[in-house]
């Protein structure tokens, strides 16, 4: 079997490299791959820590969980708030100890397990070239005609999916299910995941698609495209936020330490916003890239705590699955 | 010589009994199609096991051992010949399941000799006509050089002289090696040309076999029922 | 090798592969979890849509492998490799592929709403029906056409001396026997969708058992629930695998002499007028979309990044691994119970079979270090069977027409198989290899959960590009990885060819 030296020399590989202290880091797959920030953010940690940073990839909280305390992470980065009430409620983790008073998001935040590393609002994008009155409220969008094609993502599998069920519920609370119903018509079709929809709406399948406020700032800065904007809404956007953790049990207590301490600083939170194309969680706005300046911003930011999410999520999801399965 | 000993076999509502033995050295077995001369025959070479009773060889119960190990050579209907294979490799099976040595290529150029195919050696089968493949396959019997064979009309879909070629053929392989024949036929013709003893498997019974021309002369009942269209005066 | 005792225990070995798995996630997770409504529904639609997607591929695959079977013209076997394509794509590939020729604006759309005619919406059920045939259509054209090429030539002589009509003395016997087992492995490939389900059929109408599992992993952590309803996948495809079996039956042909097959029927006006549009009909709502894919890729091809050439080589080995596994496995259970149990694994969420390994690995090895051998060991299962329900009718119409033979000269164990049974199956072997081949490349699999960053393969690097923006680099990787996959499946396709008709 040809995998067989594979193994072995990934075995001994792992056993050279045991001299310099490793730092294990769980991360989303997206943020460890070549595309996103985890390779700049490794380089930038590697120089001043002098030990090894090592991304391991894959579903991070199942991973974590099926794990348990045998875990080999030292630190967690990317969980998102859907996630962060089981996280803590699995033990697992340890307080920062971080002085979080240089955060720079739009919202309070007061956690002491886990420390946010950028943030973003869901909204929904289209092209400033063939929609040119844009809704500039939720109402509004739910007005337009219906021959306005959506496509969404699916809140029991995508995380922006949930975010836009939370987003309908704080806007709508009670009313969310009549809201969804006079969406119905003009959602094209639900995808599994984020990228499923993006790929629709840049083939021309969709008029608008759900991501976030910061996906315009993608196509200007790497493409040198204008023509996909955010609508923003008069009633507020939902705040999404991605965040990291230590492991009670890591080996590399100091080091983890030094790590979570790094997501704060200047170099690591000036990597976020052209990697992650989302706002840094800590860095003020003068200091962010010329596209990313001229995102519109959402005046207005709603946001449920995951106690509060945790006690509308499954009714909020249900009301969604009602009014579209008619 | 060959003995079914109070041999029966039942298969749902077919049954059949035997209790003969065959002598000549080239007999053959006639009957209604359906009366299980073919069953008769898969039962001496072991692919089918009775319900009772013994399969002797020159007094030795071969009941017990599976067809490779039985005095028994066989050609079928049809598929007697791996089409994938040549013709050497074909031939090469009766002495080996590896390549051949020096000694067995020997033996088998000189049946291919034999049968008159010398120089079809890499030949596939479907590259020869009917005849050709029936010579391929009666040179690997000689190759098995097994004192008994049986043939389930092999020759069936050739021609008429070419199936009476082939036949002459199996006497003289008989008449040079001693071997034993026992073939099933539903032409008279076939069984006058070249089998001394002639047995009839009727209504699920085995006849002792009897001289041919004698039988042919002077058929019993039954026969006489199943040979009456063929008889041409 | 083909004696019951070895066939009943690797039966057990795959089935205990696919089991012990499962059982581990559900003890992990407590024991069965209780159902809702909603789960009960997702049952429901799941049922419904396999059944009638698997109907549907194989009803249509006959005229269109019978036009094959009986039509020779130039590029004939390049169209029967591409038409092969779609069961081998990405899913999000070969949505975002569909999606260009009948999507809203799509090129179907272009054309006739210019005319005048009412604009064509692909999403519903009948979406989620037309990409599942899309995806099933060319494997159940290959296993029917198989079908139609062992029927021998001189069976076709045979019915053309005696103007005996070919449909009822030849092929109908040959589909009865093909027809259920094919209907079976689509039923069954379909039970485990889900982006596809619900992205073509408009939301969440089209929810499946596989959409529940991944919500009750990824977002509940709940794996006792995960576990029950893979242990509802499990029953269903078990069950219909069992029906299958009994429904189709057992005869063979007889051998022929490997002759080409030529055939006299089907010589009239009105035969090549329909042949034609079948096998044209089919190639457009095949290639088509293929096509699309293509084209989109090539701007992306030039500038592909160099981890994505390094995921590529990556993925053909694992592909190579995979297929060698795969057929090891396949020899010892070409018997109906191997065929029942390796149903288990196909039927079974990816997503809970992967966890439960990991589960059974992680105190032993770190599951990183074992990650290719996993996601090879669980792509094995996968394609099982497949390369099972390609390769048994040819095992039994061996045995059938060489069994005696074989046994008068003594041929058992493995000379047996070495001189008689893999030289016979040696097309449906390389048909075989071909698929597993290009599945494996194709598969996403279990790779994620336990992927490092130099474990990536070529599926997971386009899934990378695409959550990072880089859509065109996908594209291009996409195109990549058709080519790999097509280019796995001809060679060994091919190889099972050369020199097997003489």
């Amino acid at each position: 079997m040809k995998a067989l030296p594979f193994v072995a020399g990934l075995m001994l590989a792992s056993a050279a490299a045991a001299e310099t202290p490793v730092l294990t880091v769980y991360a989303p797959d997206y943020f460890a791959s070549e595309w996103g920030p985890g390779p700049g953010i490794e380089a930038a940690f590697e120089e001043r820590c002098g030990c090894d940073l090592e991304y391991k990839t894959g579903e991070l909280l199942p991973r974590l969980l099926l794990e348990g305390a045998n875990t080999e992470a030292d630190v967690a980065i990317g969980f998102n708030s859907d996630i962060t009430k089981k996280a803590r409620e699995s033990g697992l983790f340890a307080p920062h100890g971080l002085d979080t008073s240089a955060l720079t998001l739009p919202i309070e935040w007061n956690d002491d397990t886990f420390v946010p590393f950028n943030y973003s609002h869901t909204a929904f994008i289209y092209d400033n070239t063939k929609i040119t009155d844009a809704p500039t409220s939720f109402d509004a969008l739910l007005n337009a005609p219906d021959d306005l094609r959506l496509v969404l993502q699916d809140p029991r599998s995508s995380i922006s999916g949930l975010a836009l069920v939370l987003w309908v519920q704080q806007v709508y609370g009670e009313k969310s299910e009549e809201a969804w119903a006079k969406l119905a018509p003009k959602i094209v079709t639900v995808t599994k995941g984020w990228s499923e929809s993006y790929g629709m709406f840049t083939d021309g399948e969709a008029d608008m698609v759900l991501s976030y406020t910061t996906s315009p700032a993608y196509h200007i800065i790497a493409e040198e495209d204008l023509t996909k904007s955010a609508a923003i809404f008069d009633e507020g956007h939902y705040f999404m936020v991605e965040s990291a953790a230590k492991l009670k049990n890591s080996e590399q207590s100091d080091l983890a330490d030094q790590f979570m301490a790094f997501i704060l600083s200047e170099e690591f939170q000036t990597m976020i916003p052209t990697s992650n194309w989302s706002f840094p969680a800590a860095l003020a706005d003068d200091k962010w890239p010329e596209g990313f300046k001229a995102l519109p911003v959402p005046e207005k930011v709603l946001f449920y705590s995951e106690d509060e999410a945790a006690a509308v999520r499954n009714e909020a999801i249900e009301a969604w699955r009602r009014a579209l399965s008619q | 010589m060959l003995t079914l000993d109070q041999i029966t076999l039942a298969q749902g509502p077919f049954s059949l009994a035997a209790d003969v033995s065959f002598n000549d050295p080239i007999t053959a077995l006639i009957g209604p199609s359906g009366a299980g001369k073919s069953t008769l025959l898969n039962l001496i070479a072991g692919f089918v096991a009775p319900s009772q009773g013994r399969v002797l060889w020159n007094g030795r119960d071969i009941s017990k051992l599976p067809p490779s190990q039985r005095p028994v050579s066989m050609l079928f209907q049809d598929n007697n010949l791996f089409p994938h294979l040549a013709v050497w490799e074909n031939l090469a099976l009766a002495l080996t399941h590896r390549r051949p040595n020096a000694k067995q290529s020997a033996q088998m150029k000189q049946a291919l000799s034999r049968v008159g195919l010398v120089g079809y050696e890499t030949r596939k089968p479907g590259a020869l006509s009917g005849g050709q493949q029936s010579r391929v396959a009666l040179a690997r019997v000689l190759l098995q050089a097994r004192p008994l064979m049986l043939l389930d009309e092999p020759f069936a879909a050739l021609g008429p002289a070419l199936k009476q070629e082939m036949l002459d053929l199996v006497a003289e392989i008989s008449a040079e090696t001693g071997m034993h024949v026992v073939m099933v036929s539903h032409d008279p013709q076939d069984a006058a040309r070249i089998a001394t003893g002639t047995a009839v498997v009727d209504e699920g019974r085995v006849s002792a076999p009897m001289p041919t021309r004698a039988l042919l002369e002077n058929p019993p009942a039954g026969l006489k029922a199943y040979l009456g269209a063929t008889q041409a005066p | 090798m083909a004696s019951r005792a070895v066939s009943v225990s690797a039966a057990l070995v795959v089935a205990g592969m696919v089991l012990v798995p499962v059982t581990a996630v559900l003890w992990r997770g407590g024991g069965f979890g209780g159902l809702g409504p909603a789960d009960w529904a997702a049952l429901r639609f799941t049922l419904w849509q396999a059944a009638l997607s698997a109907l549907l591929s194989v009803v249509l695959a006959i005229p269109v492998a019978r036009a094959l079977a009986r039509r020779a013209f130039p590029g004939r076997s390049a169209l029967i490799a591409l038409m092969g394509a779609p069961f081998i794509l990405p899913v999000i590939v070969a949505i975002l592929g569909l999606l260009s020729v009948f999507g809203g604006k799509g090129v179907i759309n272009q054309l006739i709403v210019p005319l005048g005619l009412t604009r064509l919406d692909i999403y519903g059920y009948h979406g989620v029906i037309l990409a599942h045939v899309f995806f099933n259509l060319p494997l159940a054209v290959r296993l029917l056409l198989q079908g139609w090429l062992s029927i021998p030539a001189e069976r076709f002589r045979l019915a053309a001396t005696l103007n005996a009509p070919v449909w009822q003395v030849l092929e109908w016997p040959m589909l009865r026997r093909l027809c259920p087992g094919a209907f079976v492995v689509i039923f069954v490939i379909c039970l485990g969708s889900f982006a596809v389900a619900l992205t073509l059929g408009g939301g969440p109408r089209a929810t499946t058992v596989e959409l529940a599992i991944y919500q009750a992993f990824r977002f509940d952590f709940d794996l006792g629930k995960a576990a029950t309803l893979a242990m509802m996948q499990l029953l269903l495809g078990l069950a219909a695998g069992l029906v299958a079996l009994r429904l189709a039956p057992r005869d063979g042909f007889g051998a022929g002499l490997d002759r080409q097959v030529a055939r006299w029927d089907g010589i009239s006006r009105s035969a090549k007028v329909a042949d034609t549009v079948w096998i044209t009909l089919a190639a457009g709502f095949l290639l088509l979309p293929l096509a699309s894919v293509a084209w989109a890729g090539v701007p992306g091809l030039f500038t592909l990044p160099p981890e994505v050439w390094l995921a590529a080589g990556r993925s053909v080995l694992l592909a190579l691994g995979a297929t060698a596994l795969t057929l090891t496995l396949a020899l010892p259970l070409l018997s109906r119970a191997g065929e029942a149990a390796a149903l288990l694994g196909v039927s079974v969420s990816g997503l809970v079979l992967g966890t439960g390994f990991f589960l059974l690995l992680q105190p032993f090895v770190r599951p990183a270090s074992v990650a290719l051998v996993v996601t090879m060991l669980v792509n094995a299962l996968m394609a099982l069977p497949f390369v099972l329900r390609i390769l048994r009718p040819g095992l039994d119409g061996a045995k059938a027409d060489f069994a005696r033979l074989s046994a008068s000269l003594g041929l058992s164990g493995w000379a047996l198989w070495r001189i008689v049974y893999l030289p016979r199956l040696r097309r449906p072997l390389g048909f075989a290899a071909g698929l597993t081949a290009a599945l494996s490349m194709g598969d996403l699999g279990v790779i994620t959960l336990f992927a490092d960053g130099d474990t990536a393969t070529l599926p997971l690097q386009i899934y990378r590009l695409m959550g990072s923006y880089q859509m065109e680099s996908a594209r291009g990787a996409a195109l990549l990885l058709l080519a790999l996959s097509l280019g796995a499946f001809w060679l060994f396709d091919k190889g099972g060819r050369v020199n097997a008709d003489t």
